[in-house]
């Protein structure tokens, strides 16, 4: 049971494809903030997620042998705006997974790079309000050979994914309101043993990863200094096999997941470039996953390469 | 407008090419076989030195009918209805069952063990449950296959299919009649074509013998493995090696010799493996009173010892008191300096791990829920056994052959184990934390060790040209137990020579049983 990890900050980047295990989503690739053109915008995260409860299928319990599953992350995100309707997305986490109890060794590393490319084809003023359509194309690589088959300390599942997602959002005043959806497809994965098992003995170091989808609501205020917000978010892994009565979990489980929390976002009225993110949200249902509470803060600096006076949104 | 469709578009399809062409679907290494076809049909297999059966002709085998007899006619006649119209799903059973039975029936029951090998979830007081083979569907299921109630399952599924090819080979030679392809060539023959007599079928010799051991290791599971039976019988028929009497004469034959070692396992001391609660106290209280640290369970809630009295079980190879006799020396006294230098080592090797000692360590870890490390020798016996063009009764004879070195090793592993009782390398400092889970049970000697010093001798003897390379794997094995931080080095070094001396006696069954 990876922690279910989402960190929503509201201006960068997320480590989406790691699917549900992990899941850095930042807020830049799931909002409906674009960056303006020739704008960089560098952040740093701390993210700290803990569980104690998990899904073993539909049946949750605890487990006294590894008592509290907990993972810190830090990760360096970018945003670049190409232009005010085209932005590029990166983001790199490092992870670190702990055992509260049993005899289990935590596992570090740097995990999954991820990028996203984000395209605003639509903007349009209502009577009322505004309404806006984002398109996106995203990707996640490892970066290292981190071991995978150690869950639920395992830092990451070691796939690599491809995702589409569209978002669309309505402002009216300091009103918002936005919905997205998304797919995500996910590589097989490579273990270090030869065979497994999960309904029936498989012969092969190569497992079977489902895609997975995912949907995520928010509603909220928002003004030029501060954004904030209440989040639902929901992820299904399309197929998979439950957890077996008192059996390790495993990569190809059926892990899914919804979680409900809050977020905000901070422009310092004197230095504009500079804005501080916080957030947290819980699990609220699950299979297959750590009940998890997941806490993320992030700074971000924006800098203006364009040769004009910047315009930031 | 129409730029956004089109990017939707293109995003669609490009998806769907990727989604189509990028099939994620698997394949097993042994999805694809070709038939079996042994390079010698070894027809005198029936002169081999059987395991537990006394003679090959203990249970009678009636004569069969001549191939002129209409009766037999009648059963070539089902053959050929099937023939016709064989369905693709017929076909492809046809072709699983072909590449052996023995082979098909090793991998089933690793695919069991699999399943079994859960360790109960604790009762509300902290006790644990303990499977009861007299209510078997009942949580805990039983059996719980750990790793020497698998040696024990895989040995005697082994040694009773062995017995009971022996005994068809017997009769095969003995009535030499031929197969259906050979009798009517109008047949056609989806295995290798032999010269191999048919009757008894050793198709349905190793289904009977094989779904009758269910009765005693797998009582949940006889339903679905009459299933494979039944599916095993028919692929031989349909395949045109088979006919409805070599069938009948099979299994009924299989059967037979299968309840002649169900009552030898029901009298060879597992049903007492599990101790009871005077027998555990006394292990720890012992160990305390020869001033050594006793072994305790690092489980929350603690759970009891593994099968203390596994070591008592009657071995295969060599009889009760050799077990006692192959026992090693005692482990480094807890106090010594020895102690400290070990786990010391122990600690070097777990706090910042390499990836490739990971990945040692995961490689032969077959903990919670895998086939367990006798079912990973198994595996890889079986797939360098395909290589060797073996008859099906020389496959029996070899598999017997390892998994009764596995389960004779796990019983003298057993028996050191708790004459011992010595404590895990967490148990004396907490601070090593492990790259798997650390067995219930005491550390010396090595289980890992033991199960691969045993199966690299008897698989290096069967096969001398990867003797090194049996060595060597073995040697990884038993190290992949120390890098994991859960053994002392002792543990390893001392398992491997005690495992290596158990397949020396399974070398000196082989040299003998006829079958050289």
């Amino acid at each position: 049971m990876q922690t279910v990890f989402k960190n929503r900050r509201l201006v960068l980047l997320s480590v989406i494809m790691l699917a549900f295990m992990n899941m850095l989503q930042a807020q830049t690739d799931e909002d409906a903030i674009m960056m303006s053109k020739n704008n960089l915008c560098s952040g740093i995260m701390y993210g700290h997620s803990s569980w104690n409860n998990y899904w073993e299928g539909t049946l949750k319990r605890d487990n006294q042998n590894i008592g509290t599953v907990s993972t810190n992350m830090f990760s360096i995100m970018e945003n670049y705006g190409v232009n005010r309707r085209l932005n590029i997305i990166a983001n790199l986490p490092y992870i670190e997974t702990k055992a509260s109890a049993g005899t289990l060794h935590g596992m570090r590393g740097l995990q999954d790079l991820s990028a996203w490319v984000k395209w605003m084809p639509l903007e349009k003023d209502l009577k009322k309000g505004t309404i806006s359509l984002y398109l996106l194309g995203g990707a996640s690589v490892p970066v290292s050979n981190y071991v995978a088959d150690f869950l639920p300390l395992s830092i990451g599942l070691h796939s690599k994914t491809l995702s589409g997602r569209i978002i669309v959002d309505y402002q009216l005043g300091n009103f918002f309101t936005t919905a997205s959806a998304t797919y995500t497809y996910r590589s097989n994965v490579t273990i270090d043993r030869t065979s497994y098992y999960t309904t029936t003995l498989i012969l092969s170091n190569e497992v079977q990863m489902s895609d997975v989808v995912s949907e995520n609501f928010r509603i909220g205020y928002r003004s030029s200094h501060l954004i904030a917000e209440a989040v639902l978010s929901n992820m299904t892994t399309l197929t998979g096999f439950d957890i077996r009565r008192n059996d390790m979990p495993f990569l190809s489980n059926q892990m899914n997941a919804t979680t409900a929390g809050v977020n905000f976002k901070y422009t310092l009225q004197k230095l504009s470039e500079l804005a501080i993110t916080g957030g947290v949200n819980y699990t609220v249902a699950g299979r297959n996953v750590g009940q998890s509470t997941n806490l993320n803060i992030g700074v971000f600096y924006v800098v203006d390469f364009s040769p004009k006076k910047k315009d930031k949104k | 407008m129409k730029k956004i469709i089109t990017f939707i578009s293109l995003a669609v399809i490009t998806t769907a090419i990727i989604l189509i062409a990028c099939n994620k679907n698997i394949s097993g290494r042994t999805d694809n076989l070709p038939a079996l076809n042994p390079s010698n049909a070894d027809l005198n297999a029936g002169t081999w030195k059987t395991v537990v059966l006394k003679r090959p002709d203990t249970f009678a085998v009636a004569t069969p009918l001549a191939v002129t007899n209409p009766a037999y006619i009648g059963e070539l006649n089902e053959i050929k209805g099937y023939q016709k119209n064989l369905t693709s799903d017929q076909a492809d059973k046809i072709k699983y069952w072909a590449a052996g039975g023995v082979l098909r029936w090793n991998e089933i029951m690793r695919g069991l063990v699999a399943k079994y090998n859960l360790p109960p979830y604790q009762n509300a007081d902290g006790t644990y449950p303990i499977p009861s083979s007299a209510n078997p569907f009942a949580y805990p299921l039983f059996p719980f296959a750990n790793p020497p109630y698998a040696a024990r399952a895989y040995a005697y599924i082994s040694a009773a299919q062995y017995d009971a090819l022996v005994a068809c080979w017997y009769y095969k030679s003995k009535f030499n009649r031929p197969a259906p392809y050979v009798v009517d060539t109008t047949i056609h023959a989806s295995v290798t074509k032999t010269t191999l007599p048919s009757y008894p079928s050793e198709a349905a010799v190793l289904a009977g013998v094989t779904t009758e051991m269910m009765i005693l290791f797998f009582p949940d599971e006889i339903a679905n493995i009459q299933q494979k039976a039944i599916e095993q019988e028919q692929a031989a028929v349909m395949s045109g090696a088979a006919s409805r009497s070599d069938i009948i004469a099979g299994e009924a034959l299989g059967r037979q010799i299968a309840d002649v070692f169900i009552a030898r396992g029901r009298a060879d001391g597992a049903g007492a493996a599990v101790g009871n609660q005077t027998i555990w106290t006394a292990l720890e209280t012992n160990t305390i009173a020869r001033g050594e640290t006793p072994w305790y369970s690092l489980e929350v809630p603690k759970r009891p010892p593994m099968l203390p009295v596994f070591g008592k079980v009657t071995p295969f190879l060599f009889d009760t008191a050799t077990t006692s006799a192959l026992r090693p020396g005692p482990p480094p006294a807890t106090a010594g300096d020895q102690m400290k230098t070990e786990l010391n080592e122990v600690y070097g090797y777990i706090k910042n791990p390499t990836r490739d000692n990971i990945r040692i360590v995961h490689f032969w870890a077959d903990g919670v829920g895998t086939y367990t490390p006798p079912g990973h020798w198994d595996a890889i016996a079986a797939e360098d056994f395909i290589t060797k063009n073996f008859s099906e009764v020389r496959w029996a004879r070899n598999m017997a052959l390892l998994n009764m070195s596995l389960m004779d090793a796990g019983i003298v592993c057993w028996s050191t184990k708790y004459f011992y009782f010595n404590a895990r390398p967490t148990q004396l400092n907490p601070a090593i934390k492990t790259l798997t889970g650390i067995p219930n049970f005491p550390a010396y000697i090595s289980g890992h060790s033991t199960f691969s010093g045993a199966a690299a001798t008897i698989l290096g003897y069967i096969i001398p040209e990867k003797a090194n390379a049996y060595s060597a794997m073995a040697q990884e094995a038993s190290l992949s137990r120390l890098v994991g931080g859960i053994h002392y080095k002792s543990d390893c070094t001392v398992g491997l020579t005690v495992g290596a001396s158990v397949g020396n006696y399974a070398i000196q069954r082989a040299k003998t049983d006829g079958a050289n």
